[in-house]
């Protein structure tokens, strides 16, 4: 009986689960289960900072040590969440630094930070170990150097993709000089300069350093300096080595990376000169993940490295690449699980490279364990697709962005329904999908008949009306994240699946067709939602309710409308009223 | 991978009350009065200078509209007529004609605006007792990207103005369309804040337009959808790049436009422009409508619209300058140096009052910024 089991060998067994569903699962067998689960989970992810409150979550779970929260909505990365939006950490910190002193770890994603925020954590939690801010802004060095003084057990610093407002370089030298616990830091997003000697000491005295992301100011000729103080390193990020080749600049390079044996990521390579690459010739049959997507070096100096390493799992690249490139990379790199090809002149209206879809059909046939692609270019075709779709069935996610909106099959001017339409039936495990090109509402019939595992889906300029997007709010159960941005999408399908937004984390819709009123109604009836409309126009009722909004943001909570709306957003309440701050 | 809401994890499934074929007739509201057009364009037929178009939520102010005819059409649910099947669909593609943009139709009162209305069915099944006046009007508010509204307005007489524009760019305009009751057409008038369309839409208007049309394409907000960190060092590489191969620079360049008193920032791509006239112009449009705004009362009467000599006298006036901040931080007069270098060093706009611009270089009577 359960009743009779000692609770600490329940709590001995649940420490065995890690994985967030296991312990949700294990949580609802019965109230004891559910009461000693609580008090042991240690790791918490919030997928959405406004889902449910700080004050729950402490409430439930009193003896974390790790959070892990995201913030804004994914399309925030492409500047269509307006400023002063939300995702404000500090709340979750205070209440965390009152609740949770033995808090070792805080990743936050897409969150606005602040230097005070950055100051509480590093004061008020005494074995504070990780700090990861991906996407991140608000905050400056200041509030690194808060992290860096005070943080005596620190382990990681990672601060990819943040906005940070780099005031000076000075930051790092706040690094006590009895500081040693550093494992990885990653500060490639910076600007300014950091004091060198400060670094080169800093990365002395840390023996357990494994990741090492530098920023653009360090340049080439120091980065052997830096190797060989840790030649244990794993992951490996240079400045811009944009300095002119010289022999003894080159040799010192090649001898560095010769020590460094157990390195297996590269990155970094901003305005890298191509002669430079030889360089890493001797440690490419170890790498495994490869992000050149900053380097602007032409097809055969990055097949030249590529084909050095054949055990390459996931490469980043820019479309210099081209599509000879790509078919080396798939004769060379059998291992490539992932791969993401980024657009070096997304803007000019004609191709700048020779990278077509070809390319990915290439190493969709040659390389069978691919199974994440990114992937931007000019043309595609439904034949194309649907031959990546029959070579690579175990896709799990498949991002293709045409760069011209609404681009049409090249080869037939047909809509590329039927290329897509593929993709979600041969890749059954789908889990993430992109669209782009033409596309009209077959595909999203196809979509929800098939994508029975798919749990992102983004839209933009597809569709003709709203029975697309009845068919994916219908047909694909698993679905998480939905986002759609200039889509002929109305009213009426999401008012008739308004169910499924409960089930699902959130659904972002911009510049589409969802009228207020719908909205108003949306929020009325459905009280675990918040239905958020952004409306930079002003008050949407000082509009007819037929107009269309300009941003919905629907999520499903438990902590009722948020308290912290800017004057663009509202919350379309329970009583039909609006709720704005 | 990611761990659902916290709290127990229900069996999600849809249970939505599909929605049959609609048995209502989809009814179109007829504003046959009503139609409010307004002036985004800063059109010199329109009065009025309320317009309602809402500028675009964040950056990427890209000005140049490209209206090559033979770029890609929305099959836009170009909201037209009456008829309609009785299933879910609810719109057919209008007819596109994609050579009228945005039609100068000035209404009665002088305020030009875009419409389209929608067709959307106003029964909603399962959401019975909500089947009242979801009106058929759709307004379109696309903004980004490509949008072909139809604009038929005027020449049907019907209430339906659709505008048909092809917005190859400029992203971030917001049209509001709207359709309405006359009734409440002054309240939107008032309460609608003012924003002007990126200046990039009066390329639309096909018109005089001294916006430059670089080789770069014209851009959609958020499209291609790549991370401001990726873009931003693409732009810097690039340069760089190309400085080397003395090719022409096509990464995008954006900086911060603030002016005083205006509630918001915006940003535009100083590489879209070859000179200073350029950036000036788009800028005037770009914030003409807060400008208007304080001057209306200066106006003299009988003077109507603010075209664009009057903003012109504006800003190259006494009452607004253009400054920069350079690489050092220090604030400087637009206009000085080549434009070439201008770029390279400017790291953000600003639109001072001319007695906040005491301090940097005099004022000169005429323009200084024509340079290049």
């Amino acid at each position: 009986m359960v009743y009779s089991f000692p609770e600490e060998v329940l709590e001995y067994v649940f420490a065995f689960l890690s994985s967030d569903k296991d312990r949700n699962a294990v949580s609802l067998v019965c109230k004891s289960w559910y009461e000693i689960e609580r008090w042991c989970r240690r790791r918490v992810f919030i997928g959405n900072c406004y889902a449910v409150s700080p004050q729950i979550m402490i409430r439930r779970f009193p003896e974390v040590r790790a959070v892990k929260i995201k913030g804004k909505p994914h399309f925030a990365d492409f500047n269509l969440v307006p400023e002063r939006w939300g995702a404000y950490v500090y709340p979750w910190i205070s209440a965390m630094a009152r609740s949770y002193p033995w808090l070792e770890e805080i990743k936050l994603k897409r969150m606005v930070v602040t230097d005070e925020s950055l100051e509480l954590i590093s004061k008020s939690f005494k074995n504070f170990k990780v700090l990861s801010l991906s996407s991140c802004e608000g905050f400056t060095t200041d509030g690194l150097s808060s992290i860096a003084a005070n943080c005596r057990n620190l382990r990681e610093l990672d601060l990819r993709e943040s906005e940070v407002e780099d005031l000076s370089g000075h930051w790092l030298s706040h690094f006590p000089d009895n500081f040693t616990s550093l494992v990885s830091l990653n500060m490639s997003c910076l600007g300014s300069e950091v004091s060198f000697s400060a670094l080169e000491r800093l990365i002395s005295r840390c023996p357990n350093l494994k990741t090492l992301r530098l920023n653009r100011a360090v340049p080439v000729e120091k980065l052997a300096s830096l190797l060989r103080r840790a030649p244990q390193l794993v992951e490996f990020g240079t400045g811009a080595c944009s300095t002119e080749i010289r022999t003894d600049i080159f040799s010192n390079l090649v001898e560095a990376f010769s020590g460094c044996k157990h390195l297996e990521s590269l990155s970094g390579f901003w305005d890298v000169v191509p002669a430079y690459l030889p360089a890493m010739y001797c440690v490419c049959s170890r790498i495994t993940k490869l992000n050149l997507s900053y380097a602007t070096v032409q097809s055969p100096d990055l097949v030249e490295l590529i084909s050095q390493c054949s055990n390459l799992k996931c490469l980043w690249v820019l479309d210099y690449i081209e599509d000879a490139g790509l078919k080396a990379l798939s004769s060379y790199c059998k291992d490539l699980q992932e791969l993401r090809v980024f657009p070096s002149d997304p803007y000019s209206a004609e191709p700048n490279v020779s990278l077509t879809e070809q390319g990915l059909v290439t190493v969709s046939a040659g390389c069978p364990k691919l199974q994440s692609v990114l992937y931007f270019c000019r043309q595609m075709s439904n034949a194309a697709l649907i031959a990546i779709a029959r070579n690579r069935p175990n896709l799990l996610r498949f991002r293709l962005c045409i760069i011209e909106p609404q681009a049409p099959d090249y080869l037939t001017l047909e809509p590329l329904d039927t290329g897509f339409g593929a993709i979600v039936e041969h890749c059954k495990e789908l889990r993430r999908l992109s669209l782009s090109g033409l596309l009209t509402d077959r595909v999203f019939e196809y979509i929800g008949t098939h994508a029975k595992k798919l749990e992102m889906l983004s839209l933009a300029f597809a569709g003709d009306s709203d029975l697309g997007l009845h068919h994916v709010l219908s047909g694909c159960e698993s679905l998480r994240k939905l986002e759609i941005r200039d889509c002929p999408f109305g009213d009426r399908a999401l008012l008739a699946n308004a169910a499924k937004l409960e089930t699902m984390r959130s659904l972002w819709m911009s510049s589409c067709s969802v009228s207020y009123g719908a909205c108003k109604l949306l929020g009325q009836k459905m009280p675990n939602l918040n239905v958020e409309v952004i409306d930079e126009r002003g008050p949407p009722d000082s509009r007819p309710e037929s107009i269309s909004v300009e941003k919905l943001y629907v999520y499903r909570t438990v902590a009722g409308p948020r308290a912290d709306k800017p004057d663009f957003v509202w919350t379309m309440d329970e009583d039909g009223a609006l709720r704005f701050s | 991978m990611s761990p659902p809401l916290l709290g127990v994890e229900g069996g999600g499934h849809v249970n939505a009350p599909l929605m049959s074929s609609s048995a209502s007739v989809d009814c179109i509201t007829q504003s046959g009065s009503g139609l409010k057009e307004r002036n985004y364009l800063g059109l010199s037929d329109c009065s009025s200078v309320d317009s309602s178009a809402v500028s675009n939520m964040s950056e990427e102010n890209k000005n140049n509209l490209n209206l090559k005819a033979t770029e890609l059409r929305l099959g836009l649910p170009g909201s037209r007529s009456p008829e309609r099947d009785s299933d879910f669909t609810l719109l057919s593609s209008g007819k596109l004609d994609e050579k009228q943009l945005f039609p100068l139709l000035p209404s009665k009162d002088g305020i030009c605006s875009l419409m389209q209305k929608s067709v959307i069915s106003g029964n909603k099944r399962g959401f019975s007792d909500t089947v009242d006046g979801f009106s058929e009007i759709k307004s379109s508010v696309f903004t980004e990207g490509k949008w072909m509204f139809n604009a038929t307005g005027s020449d049907s007489g019907t209430p339906q103005s659709v505008v048909e524009a092809k917005l190859a760019g400029n992203a971030g305009i917001n049209v509001i369309l709207s359709n309405n009751s006359s009734g409440s057409q002054p309240s939107m008038k008032k309460e609608l804040p003012t924003r002007t369309l990126q200046e990039g839409h009066n390329k639309i208007n096909g018109s005089n337009n001294n916006n430059s049309a670089p080789a770069a394409k014209a851009q959609v907000v958020g499209w291609p959808p790549i991370r401001s960190f990726r873009k931003n060092t693409l732009a810097t590489t690039l340069k760089t790049n190309d400085e080397v191969d003395g090719k022409p620079v096509p990464g995008a360049l954006f900086v911060k436009v603030s002016m005083d008193g205006a509630p918001y920032l915006r940003k535009v791509d100083l590489r879209t422009y070859s000179t200073y006239q350029e950036l000036s112009s788009a800028l005037e449009k770009m914030f003409m409508c807060f400008t208007i705004r304080q001057c209306g009362s200066q106006e003299a009467p009988g003077r109507e619209m603010l075209g664009e000599n009057k903003f012109k006298d504006l800003v190259h006036g006494s009452d607004y300058v253009l400054t920069f901040e350079d690489k050092d931080g220090d604030w400087m007069l637009v206009g000085d140096v080549p434009w070439e270098m201008f770029i390279e060093s400017c790291k953000r706009l600003k639109i001072m009052k001319g007695s906040d611009a005491i301090g940097l270089a005099p004022r000169a009577t005429e323009k200084p910024k024509n340079q290049n």
